[in-house]
């Protein structure tokens, strides 16, 4: 079969367009190179799997709670009035909301000591994390050591997350939360308007040998944090110690933070 | 024959100037929300999908229930419907248009969307949405446009085609079963978490997307010359008839493990949709609405005397999108994030702006879906069918 002027200008436009790939791939192939290293902070925490205790006997003697204000202003989380668009990490709620299931409706048979206490929720950095499963671009993942993270510059604002999680912890920004940030902390990025956060248990601060920023501004101690895989570590020792209570363990999702009752 | 697009009556255009202004007014709204976010809609930390994700699911119904024509035609040699198979799968295509632009729509960052291509997480059941969607588009495209090209050239249509379509019967009902798995996998969502998602969610495509058919089939014998058949009309019927009560079923069939449990992780849920709780009801009259336009579809369906009067035929089937649009869309959506995770009762409701987005996206779909058809159309009348 001849080649006619159609077929010919076919063809030829095809391949310029193959050509002009070309810098792209190589682009893609300088970034593949070695040269990229990660230099990780000899001090940094060590943990397999990184878990909370929130002794919640102690929260009780607590009005204000220091931990939830120092996260919130470290990690730049802005302060919107409105409950609908609001965004935390950590905050405070009561026994029957932090368990529903263990408290439904209308039950009164709870001492009013515990109906009185409030409950420190956070992310709860499961073992099995439902975010993670259906987050479709890997932009929350979990790390080695447990903790689930958010890649605020990955995340498409799906909000699948959101759906996927048994216990409240993510907020999306519906907006700009810029303006209702009041003082900035410069050691910690700003969100932009779409993405979806969350508490990452200051997997920043680890990584530099301290600890949460909630832990170490608790003044009633009422927080531990503390490696579940040592079997010597402070945490494990507690959780022999006490009973304790986790949030909706019964869905499976091995959530990491245990609430001394 | 993509010509035949661009030629038409008064009526024609009429109708695509109609759509066109409703996709730009759409727009213009969504270049708004693109501005200052998200906040825009009424959905909120406790109920984070809204009118968009419920549309969403309503369409990837209508898309599948395209099927119900090419099914007996391909596989039961149906030979009624072998004249009506293209508006089966140009209503595909447009549907499926409408459901990934309202999942566009829905998205905080919408730029960064192709990262679902750049990092593909074959464990996040969105990704297999994504997927099996954008293979049904291109799938119908390529069968509808190919077969109804060799119609007008007065061939056979070559294998492939056959190939395809008898691939995309088995494709149409995965895209709505990977779409309930979306709901039904997630755990402490307990509305969502029933294995009878994925058939509540195929019975009822089977019930709108033959209704959506009738309609246009009505439609088409009106002001084309163009006659799908009668016979054609009233064996749909039959499908949506039987469609309409199994999804009728499948609801009561939920109703009763609820009830009978009387697990309140369960029943809360329900009680918020149809009674309301602590004082919340918004929701009451539309699920009332549904419940009864369900049952008077079903009623006027199943006797055959009003079934075979095409007027009773045609408001059978609206009622029959009305109520199915009602129980998947913001029945299916809010009834799941209601009661929250604490238990805490946060209502929905969508915004103005929100509504006009929405509106402009159907508007896209029926713009498509008009030129389409009228492609398809214009075919028919030139060979004289």
């Amino acid at each position: 079969m001849g080649m006619d002027r159609r077929r010919f200008i076919k063809i030829a436009g095809v391949s310029i367009m193959g050509l002009s790939l070309k810098p792209a791939v190589d682009l893609v192939d300088k970034l593949d190179a070695s040269e990229v290293r990660v230099l990780h902070n000899p001090k940094a925490l060590k943990g397999k799997r990184w878990a909370m205790i929130v002794d919640t006997r102690k929260c009780a003697q607590c009005k204000r709670c220091t931990a939830i204000e120092a996260c919130h202003h470290f990690h730049n989380v802005p302060q919107i009035p409105d409950p609908k668009r609001e965004i935390k990490w950590i905050w405070e709620d009561s026994f029957e909301h932090a368990f529903p299931e263990l408290a439904t409706r209308g039950e009164e048979q709870l001492s009013e000591n515990i109906k009185k206490r409030p409950f420190i929720l956070m992310c709860n950095h499961c073992e099995h994390p439902p975010c993670v499963r259906v987050c479709p671009t890997q932009a929350t993942f979990q790390r080695e050591d447990g903790i689930v993270m958010m890649d605020m510059h990955r995340c498409i604002g799906c909000r699948f997350c959101m759906a996927a999680c048994p216990y409240g912890s993510r907020s999306f920004n519906w907006m700009d939360p810029r303006p209702y940030i009041k003082k900035e902390n410069p050691e910690y990025p700003t969100r932009t308007k779409g993405v979806v956060e969350k508490c990452d248990f200051c997997a920043e601060r680890i990584d530099q040998g301290l600890l949460p920023i909630c832990v170490e501004a608790c003044k009633s101690k009422a927080l531990i944090f503390g490696d579940l895989g040592d079997p010597n570590s402070e945490v494990n020792r507690i959780l022999k110690e006490h009973f304790t209570l986790r949030r909706k363990a019964e869905l499976g999702t091995g959530p990491q933070v245990y609430y001394i009752i | 024959m993509f010509e035949k697009a661009f030629v038409g009556g008064k009526r024609y255009w009429g109708l695509v100037l109609f759509w066109s202004v409703f996709v730009v007014i759409g727009f213009l709204f969504y270049l708004w929300q693109l501005k200052v976010g998200l906040k825009l809609t009424g959905m909120s930390r406790d109920v984070s999908w809204g009118f968009y994700i419920a549309n969403f699911t309503f369409l990837v119904g209508v898309a599948a229930g395209g099927v119900m024509v090419a099914l007996p035609c391909y596989l039961h040699n149906y030979k009624k419907f072998a004249r009506i198979t293209v508006l089966g799968e140009f209503l595909a295509v447009a549907a499926v248009i409408m459901c990934l632009s309202f999942i566009l729509v829905d998205l905080g960052r919408p730029m960064r969307v192709l990262n679902v291509l750049l990092h593909p997480t074959p464990h996040s059941v969105m990704f297999w949405d994504m997927v099996v969607l954008n293979v049904y588009l291109i799938i119908n495209i390529l069968i509808g446009w190919k077969a109804l090209d060799c119609e007008r050239n007065e061939i056979a249509p070559p294998k492939w085609v056959k190939f395809l379509a008898y691939f995309s019967i088995v494709w149409a009902p995965c895209i709505h079963i990977v779409t309930a798995f979306l709901y039904s996998g997630l755990p402490g969502r307990e509305f969502w978490l029933t294995p009878l998602m994925a058939p509540k969610f195929l019975a009822g495509a089977f019930a709108t997307g033959p209704a959506y058919l009738i309609l246009f089939c009505l439609i088409i014998r009106k002001y084309t010359k163009f006659d799908p058949g009668k016979e054609a009309i009233q064996t749909l019927a039959k499908i949506v008839a039987y469609c309409t009560i199994i999804t009728f079923c499948f609801f009561l069939f939920e109703v009763f493990t609820a009830v009978y449990s009387n697990i309140p992780g369960h029943l809360n849920h329900l009680k918020y949709l149809f009674f309301g709780l602590e004082g919340h009801a918004k929701l009451v009259p539309w699920m009332w609405a549904f419940f009864f336009s369900l049952f008077i579809a079903i009623v006027l369906l199943v006797i055959p005397s009003l079934r075979r009067d095409e007027g009773v035929l045609a408001i059978a089937c609206l009622l029959v999108i009305f109520g199915c649009w009602i129980d998947k869309g913001l029945g299916l959506i809010c009834g799941g994030f209601i009661p929250n995770a604490f238990d805490k009762v946060t209502e929905y409701w969508p915004t103005f702006p929100e509504f006009m987005i929405s509106l402009g996206v159907w508007a896209l779909g029926f713009l498509i879906l008009t030129i389409l058809y009228k492609v398809a159309l214009s075919v028919k009348e030139q060979i004289g069918e």
